[in-house]
């Protein structure tokens, strides 16, 4: 542990669904494996008998009544006004699925 | 005109009609025109709302006087958001060039809070994308400068609130703080900066960065101000299940501050322990009982941060797949990328275990620490930074040294508990000095009181940074 591949940082790349170029792969392999390594000094912590820290709220299962009023929603022209292309209320996005070819 | 300094001086000045709400909002854009073409604060005015709400203000005053302020506490405060926090019609862009084109369709609770109070919006401020920084360099719309020396950095992610406040474009500004980011930069910049209890102020409409680390604060030029701009901003809001309406902690008549020795680290600029030494001295004059404490695990927290922050990062910014709005992934900036896939690794099959679940266990010790040194003082002191602003481009490119900037703020964003930081005076070079205080969760109150105790103590009076 503590190093980085190229392969590592295509991979990860990859489920983040970034582009990067050659350049960048051996930049950010570097400088991550650097962070890693860094990052790593946790392992002189001693962890035994304690519970992992995700929020520190200590709120649990918050919930309101399933009420819509229109200060709470958004029209559906307020929620297309991002997007660069819409049709008859749609967000219009590229195709996902490619044409196999026969 | 002379531009008011607090807000008592401007709710003074309006009532005494020595100036009207639309000739404050002149005189700070005029401030802004004259100089922020240098410094780079604003990524954005909205003197078309700054100048229709001055006039609303004016007329509730000719109207109403004294009652007036009495429900709109903020009346005629000028305020500058940090580029994370919705405004409705107003572009949004984080700082990052996914968002240059986003127009929100709706305003942050924040926002709306500070609004109804009766403040103007002047516009929205520059920061690091996405506040991915401790410097302001990482903005996709070129960095911000220290307005007390242009060759420093004004701090990070939130640099253009705190350079706003310090360079009198606004009288209050807001700011995030995930692992330092709205103390780091007021330290930078000789402005106060305050971070609340995790949960106690709605995230409700500010881009996300680290969700169980964000905390929605903001920058004034005293401890009295920022103090005002809390009552109005916290509270239980529906639209973000996770704001606690914690039991405010009253301070007592008689109370402890410890000083942590982990925070006295090695590498700690000598003129920055002078300052924090002299600052303990001005508490042990005012009678307050002084106490050694200890945060062993201290050392771990900017560990447990590099790695809890960009898990969270990397959830959080999924969501931008330039369908609904913003732009494709590939217009990311490379600091944004580092996190994505730094937390995309620990993260994943086979590391989860090793890095991050690892990193939320030392997370609980770091939480332990305070809760044991709670039991024994009311509040902390300590440095902010470790050393005073430093040069821009200096570690632009070394990510990890960018990093260790944030190491004496972090723990307080990992046990999700308030802290404060204040000016206390200047390097031989002219850079701004400081302090922060910590309190356990919901303090807020004792952080003022003593915050204002030392202001008091020391006389000091709002700098502003040039004239």
């Amino acid at each position: 542990m503590g190093k980085l591949s190229k392969q590592d940082v295509k991979h990860v790349a990859k489920l983040a669904k970034l582009k990067i170029t050659e350049s960048e792969i051996s930049k950010f392999s570097r400088q991550l494996s650097e962070i890693i390594t860094y990052v790593e000094e946790l392992n002189q912590a001693d962890t035994s008998n304690i519970e992992p820290t995700s929020q520190t709220t200590g709120l649990e299962n918050v919930t309101r009544k399933d009420e819509i009023t229109s200060e709470e929603i958004l029209t559906q022209e307020e929620a297309l006004s991002g997007a660069k292309k819409d049709h008859n209320g749609y967000f219009v996005v590229d195709a996902v699925l490619t044409q196999k070819d026969e | 005109m002379e531009i008011p300094l607090t807000i008592q001086e401007t709710k003074k000045g309006l009532l005494e009609k020595k100036f009207t709400v639309v000739q404050l909002v002149d005189a700070y854009l005029s401030r802004i025109e004259k100089f922020d073409k240098e410094l780079n604060s604003f990524l954005i005015l909205s003197d078309e709302l700054a100048y229709s709400q001055a006039k609303q203000a004016d007329k509730l005053i000719e109207d109403f006087g004294k009652e007036a302020f009495e429900k709109h506490p903020l009346l005629g405060v000028v305020v500058a958001h940090k580029d994370l926090f919705l405004t409705k019609g107003i572009r949004t862009t984080a700082a990052s060039k996914v968002l240059e084109n986003y127009v929100p369709a709706y305003s942050a609770t924040v926002v709306k809070r500070i609004e109804k109070a009766g403040a103007i919006t002047i516009g929205k401020t520059n920061c690091d994308a996405w506040a991915h920084g401790a410097s302001g360099e990482n903005s996709d719309f070129g960095p911000t400068k220290n307005p007390w020396n242009k060759d420093y950095v004004p701090g990070g992610s939130s640099s253009g609130s705190a350079v706003s406040v310090a360079s009198q474009f606004s009288l209050i500004s807001t700011g995030t703080d995930t692992g330092g980011s709205i103390r780091q930069p007021a330290n930078f910049c000789g402005v106060v900066g305050f971070k609340p209890t995790y949960g106690v102020v709605p995230r409700y409409g500010i881009v996300a960065m680290a969700s169980s680390l964000d905390a929605v604060g903001h920058f004034g030029m005293s401890v009295e101000d920022v103090e005002q701009v809390f009552k109005i901003t916290k509270g239980i809001d529906k639209k973000d299940s996770t704001v606690a309406d914690g039991k405010e902690i009253k301070i007592k008549d008689k109370f402890k501050i410890g000083i942590p020795k982990e925070y006295f680290i090695k590498g700690l600029d000598s003129e920055v322990e002078k300052s924090v030494r002299e600052a303990i001295k001005i508490f042990e004059k005012e009678g307050i009982e002084l106490v050694d404490v200890s945060l062993p695990h201290t050392k771990y927290a900017i560990s447990v941060y590099y790695i809890v922050q960009p898990a969270e990062v990397s959830s959080n910014l999924g969501r931008y797949d330039g369908v609904r709005y913003g732009n494709r992934r590939e217009t990311f900036g490379d600091e944004a990328k580092r996190r994505i896939m730094l937390g995309t690794y620990v993260l994943s099959a086979g590391y989860y275990d090793a890095y991050y679940l690892k990193a939320q266990k030392v997370r609980s010790r770091i939480i332990e620490d305070f809760k044991k040194v709670f039991e024994e003082v009311d509040i902390i002191l300590a440095p902010v930074s470790p050393t005073p602003a430093f040069k821009l481009g200096e570690k632009a490119q070394d990510p990890l040294q960018m990093y260790l900037a944030d190491v004496l703020t972090v723990a307080a964003n990992i046990a999700g508990i308030p802290a404060i930081s204040i000016p206390s005076g200047f390097t031989k070079k002219g850079l701004p000095l400081g302090f922060q205080l910590m309190g356990p969760r919901f303090s807020e109150q004792k952080l003022f009181e003593i915050g204002k105790k030392y202001q008091k103590a020391v006389k000091w009076s709002p700098k502003v940074a040039f004239q």
